[in-house]
C-alpha cells in the first residue's frame, strides 16, 4: 500500500456496513445507510446517550417514536452494574433495556481521561478502582471485547489508549502506538464478528503527524490503522478541551486518510454547529451527551441556540419552544407551562425537554441528509448558520475556516 | 351535573356522575378516584407516557398549593389551567392542599388560608381565592376552607367549632362572587365539611354546608395515620348520612386500598390517588391482589404458597423496620432489595401495563440502583395503573354483589396474612 495514496482503499476482504447514497460535490458531505444488525440507519447520523442502559427519563417507545433507529450504551458503566453476566442472562443489552434497534457501545476508554484519578494505564490494560464498592478492576482490551461482546452491541469499540487532547509530549505517541497495538488485540479477542461490529479509533491527539502516523503508519514499519480489517472507524481524542482551530483540523487530516466506503464516527462531537461543520468535513456519525444533560438543567435547543426556560422571561411565553418543531413536547406545551414544570420537583419537565433535545438533534441530521440528497448542501449550511447567528458573517472564525478548507465560502 | 346512582349496597354507592366538563359531556364513575397531579402534571409522567396508562381516571386533581403563585400567568393566559397544562380533554378539580405535603398549621386566620407552594406561602382571602380560581377555571373546586382543626392532636370544641363557622363564611362568600363572575359560572365549588372530631360540630357542619348550592362535598379532615382513621369512621358515616344523595362526597388524604374499601362503605364516592405515588417514590410496585374471584387451581397453589410466603416475609419485616422503609405497606414490593436483582419476571404477572409489557423487575432494579430517572417514570406508570384497575374491581364488585370478597381479600393482605400474593410462587 503506498503511502500517501490520494484515497485510501480498504482491503477486499474488509466488511462493508456502509452504502453512500449521495456525496455532495463540493465538500466531503456524504449520506448514506448503515447495515446493521438491529436495522438499517441513515447517515449522516447522530446518536443519543443512554449510558446505564436508558435514555435517561424517556422510554425506548418515547426514543422509538423519536425516529431514534441507534443510541449508545457506556461498557464502564455496565460493566460495573449489572455487569456484563446478568446482562448477558436478560439477552444482552437489547434485551435488558428492551430496545429493539440498534446500539454502539464504547470499550470503557474515555473514563480513563475523566475519571483520571481513579485510573492507572499500562501495556496490559486500564486499573480502575470502582466508585461503587472500591474494588479494583483492570480493564484490558480483551475483557472490554468480552463485556460489549456479552452486552451483544450492535457496533463496539476498541478500546483505546486515551489522552487528554491537551495533554503534549512524549506520552501522547506512546499512546497513540499503544492504542494500534491494543487495536489488534480487540480484533484478536472479538467472538462475534458476524454480530457486532468493532470499530477502531484513531488517535493522535493535536499532532498532525502523530494522527497521520496512527492512520497510514511510518516508513518504517506496517502500523496503520486503516490497513486493519474493521467494518469502520471513529476520530477519537478530540471533543476534549482543545481549541477548536486545532479541532476542526485534526477531524479534516483524519477524514482526508480514512478510507471513503466506511463509515467515520466521531466521538463525542454534538452541538449543532459542529455537526454541521463535521459532516462537510466528511463525518458520518456523531455522539454527544450534551442534549440529553442539558435538558436536564431546563435548557432547550433551538435553530438560533438554546432557551433556558428556567428564566423569568419565559414565565408567561406562551408559545412553544420551537413552532417549526414536530416533536410531542412542542405539538402540546407551550415555554410558559415548561418554565413553571421546571421550577416545580416533577421530573416530568425534564422528561418533557430531552425529548424535544433529542428531537432536535434528529430533525437537523435529517434536514443535513436531505440536503445532500437533493445537492444543496453547500445551501443548506449558509442558512443554518444565518439562522444560528443572525448572519453567516458572525459565524466563529474556526468554522468559516473549516467550512472554506472544503469547498463552502460563507458570504 | 346528574349523579345516577345504580345501586346502594351496604352503604357503598355505585353509580355514574353524567354531563359533566364545560361541553357537559363527560362521565364519571363512582366509587372512582381522580388523577394525582404536581403542578399540573402526573408525577414523572409526560402525555405520551400518561396515555400508556389504562383507565386513567376522568378527572384530574390539581392542588391550588402549587399553582396559586402563578396566579399572575394564569390571569394573562386566560385560557384556564387545563389548556396551560396541555390537558385540555380532562377534568380538573382543584383542591387548596396537596395531600402529600402537610400543612404547617397556625396560619387560617377568620380572613385568610395559606397554601405553601414552591416558592413560600401564598396568602389567600376569599377574594384572592376566588380571583385566583378564575383565572385556573376548573371544573370543579373545593370552596376555601378552615382544615386545620384536624391538624393538630388533641382538637378542643371551640377550634373545632371555629373551622366550622369559618368554613361556613368563607364558603357563602365564595358562592356569592362566584355569582358575581361570568367566567366560573361553569366551574362547580364543592362544599368542604370541617369539624375535627367533635360529633356536633361535624354534624353541624354537614347540615348547614347541605343547605348550600354546593354541587358536591370535600370531606375534611378524615387523613392521619391508619389508626387515626379507624377511630374516625363512625363519624363519617354519621356525616354521610347528613347529605344528600344526589351529590358527589369527596375524601382527601386516604387513599391506600384498605381505608378507601372503608369509606366507600361509609359513603364516600371519589379518591385522591396520591398512594400510588408514595409507593413509587419509595421505590416500590403495588402488587396487591384485587382479583377476589381466582380460578380454584390458583387458590390452591397460593394456600400451598401462604407458609413460605408468611416466613419470608416476616424476615423482610423485621429488615425493614430497622432501615428507612417504615412507611412501605404489605401492598407493595420494594424493588431495591437484592432478590430482584436477577428476577427477569413483570412487576405482577398478569399486569397489562406499559412496564410489565415491556420490562422486567431486573431492569427496574438496576434503575433504582443506578438513580437513573427512568426508574420513576416506569413505576408510575404500573403503580397508577394498578391502581386504577382496583376501583375497576370495586365497582364490579358492587355490580355483581361480591364486595366482601374485596373486602376480605384486601383486609388479609393488608394484615400480611397473605404475604404478596403474586401467583407466580414456584
Amino acid at each position: 500500500m503506498a503511502a500517501g495514496a490520494a484515497v485510501p482503499t480498504s482491503l477486499e476482504s474488509a466488511p462493508r456496513i456502509m452504502r453512500l447514497v449521495a456525496e455532495c460535490s463540493r465538500s466531503r458531505a456524504r449520506a448514506g445507510e448503515l447495515r446493521l444488525p438491529h436495522g438499517p440507519v441513515a447517515t449522516p447520523v447522530f446518536m443519543p446517550v443512554g449510558t446505564q442502559a436508558t435514555m435517561k427519563g424517556i422510554t425506548t417507545e418515547q426514543l422509538d417514536a423519536l425516529g431514534c433507529r441507534i443510541c449508545l450504551g457506556n461498557t464502564y458503566h455496565l460493566g460495573l452494574r449489572p455487569g456484563p453476566e446478568l446482562i448477558q442472562k436478560a439477552n444482552g443489552l437489547h434485551g435488558f433495556m428492551n430496545w429493539p434497534h440498534n446500539l454502539l457501545t464504547d470499550s470503557g476508554g474515555f473514563q480513563m481521561v475523566s475519571l483520571v484519578a481513579l485510573s492507572e494505564v499500562t501495556e496490559e490494560g486500564v486499573r480502575f478502582r470502582s466508585p461503587y464498592d472500591g474494588e479494583e478492576t483492570l480493564l484490558s482490551p480483551e475483557r472490554s471485547v468480552e463485556i460489549q461482546n456479552s452486552l451483544g452491541s450492535d457496533i463496539i469499540m476498541q478500546l483505546d489508549d486515551v489522552v487528554s487532547s491537551t495533554v503534549t509530549g512524549p506520552r501522547v505517541e506512546e499512546a497513540m502506538h499503544r492504542s494500534v497495538r491494543w487495536l489488534d488485540r480487540c480484533i484478536a479477542a472479538h467472538r462475534q464478528p458476524d454480530k457486532q461490529n468493532l470499530f477502531a479509533i484513531i488517535q493522535g491527539g493535536l499532532d498532525a503527524d502523530l494522527r497521520a502516523t496512527c492512520l497510514e503508519g511510518g516508513t518504517i514499519c506496517d502500523l496503520e490503522m486503516t490497513k486493519r480489517d474493521v467494518p469502520g472507524f471513529a476520530i477519537g481524542g478530540l471533543s476534549g478541551g482543545e481549541s477548536k482551530v486545532q479541532f476542526w483540523k485534526m477531524v479534516a487530516l483524519s477524514t482526508s486518510k480514512l478510507p471513503k466506503d466506511k463509515p467515520r464516527y466521531l466521538m463525542g462531537v454534538g452541538y449543532a454547529t459542529d455537526l454541521v461543520v463535521c459532516v462537510a468535513l466528511g463525518c458520518d456519525m456523531f455522539d454527544c451527551v450534551y442534549p440529553t444533560r442539558t435538558a436536564r438543567f431546563g435548557s432547550a435547543l433551538v435553530p438560533t441556540g438554546q432557551l433556558q426556560l428556567k428564566k423569568k422571561q419565559y414565565e408567561k411565553d406562551f408559545g412553544p419552544i420551537d413552532p417549526e418543531c414536530s416533536c410531542p413536547t412542542c405539538k402540546r406545551h407551550s415555554r410558559a407551562f415548561l418554565h413553571t414544570l421546571l421550577h416545580s420537583d416533577n421530573t416530568a419537565a425534564l422528561h418533557h425537554l430531552t425529548v424535544h433535545n433529542i428531537a432536535y438533534q434528529l430533525q437537523l441530521m435529517s434536514a443535513i441528509r436531505a440536503s445532500i440528497v437533493e445537492k444543496r448542501f453547500p445551501d443548506f449550511v449558509c442558512s443554518f448558520m444565518n439562522t444560528m447567528y443572525g448572519d453567516q458573517t458572525l459565524c466563529p472564525p474556526w468554522a468559516t475556516e473549516a467550512l472554506a478548507s472544503v469547498g463552502i465560502t460563507l458570504s | 351535573m346528574k349523579l345516577n346512582l345504580t345501586k346502594v349496597v351496604n352503604g357503598c354507592r355505585l353509580g355514574k356522575i353524567q354531563n359533566l366538563g364545560k361541553t357537559g359531556d363527560h362521565t364519571m364513575d363512582i366509587p372512582g378516584c381522580l388523577l394525582y397531579t404536581k403542578t399540573g402534571s402526573a408525577p414523572h409522567l409526560t402525555q405520551h407516557t400518561l396515555h400508556n396508562i389504562h383507565g386513567v381516571p376522568a378527572m384530574a386533581q390539581l392542588t391550588l398549593s402549587s399553582l396559586a403563585e402563578h396566579h399572575e400567568v394564569f390571569a394573562e393566559y386566560k385560557k384556564g389551567v387545563g389548556n396551560f397544562i396541555g390537558m385540555p380533554e380532562s377534568l380538573l378539580y382543584c383542591s387548596l392542599h396537596d395531600p402529600v405535603s402537610p400543612c404547617p398549621s397556625g396560619y387560617v386566620t377568620n380572613k385568610s388560608v395559606s397554601v405553601w407552594g414552591g416558592g413560600g406561602r401564598v396568602e389567600m382571602t376569599v377574594s384572592k381565592f376566588m380571583a385566583i380560581q378564575q383565572a385556573l377555571q376548573p371544573d370543579w373546586f373545593q370552596s376555601l376552607s378552615d382544615g386545620e382543626a384536624s391538624c393538630e392532636e388533641a382538637i378542643s370544641i371551640k377550634r373545632a367549632r371555629k373551622s366550622v363557622d369559618r368554613t361556613l363564611l368563607f364558603l357563602d362568600s365564595c358562592l356569592r362572587l362566584q355569582e358575581e363572575s361570568e367566567v366560573l359560572q361553569k366551574s362547580s365549588i364543592i362544599g368542604v365539611i370541617e369539624g375535627g372530631d367533635v360529633m356536633e360540630e361535624r354534624l353541624r357542619s354537614a347540615r348547614e354546608t347541605a343547605k348550600r348550592p354546593v354541587s358536591g362535598f370535600l370531606l375534611d379532615g378524615f387523613q392521619g395515620n391508619p389508626t387515626t382513621l379507624e377511630t374516625r369512621l363512625q363519624l363519617l358515616s354519621l356525616v354521610t348520612a347528613e347529605l344528600p344523595e344526589d351529590k358527589p362526597r369527596l375524601i382527601c388524604g386516604v387513599s391506600r386500598p384498605d381505608e378507601v374499601l372503608e369509606c366507600i362503605e361509609r359513603g364516600v364516592d371519589l379518591f385522591e390517588s396520591f398512594f400510588p405515588y408514595l409507593v413509587t417514590e419509595r421505590g416500590c410496585a403495588l402488587t396487591f391482589n384485587f382479583d377476589y374471584q381466582p380460578n380454584p387451581e390458583e387458590t390452591l397453589l397460593q394456600q400451598n404458597g401462604i407458609q413460605e410466603e408468611i416466613k419470608y416475609e416476616d424476615q423482610i419485616k423485621k429488615i425493614k423496620t430497622t432501615g428507612c422503609n417504615q412507611k412501605m405497606t404489605s401492598f407493595e414490593i420494594n424493588l431495591k432489595e437484592k432478590k430482584y436483582r436477577e428476577d427477569f419476571s413483570p412487576l405482577v404477572k398478569e399486569c397489562s401495563c406499559y412496564c410489565c409489557k415491556n420490562h422486567t423487575r431486573a431492569y427496574i432494579h438496576h434503575l433504582l440502583v443506578t438513580n437513573e430517572l427512568l426508574a420513576g417514570v416506569l413505576l408510575m406508570i404500573h403503580n397508577f395503573e394498578h391502581y386504577f384497575g382496583f376501583f375497576h374491581s370495586i365497582r364490579e364488585a358492587l355490580k355483581s354483589d361480591t364486595l366482601a370478597q374485596l373486602k376480605e381479600l384486601i383486609r388479609r393482605q393488608a394484615s400480611g396474612e397473605l404475604g404478596n400474593t403474586n401467583l407466580t410462587l414456584h
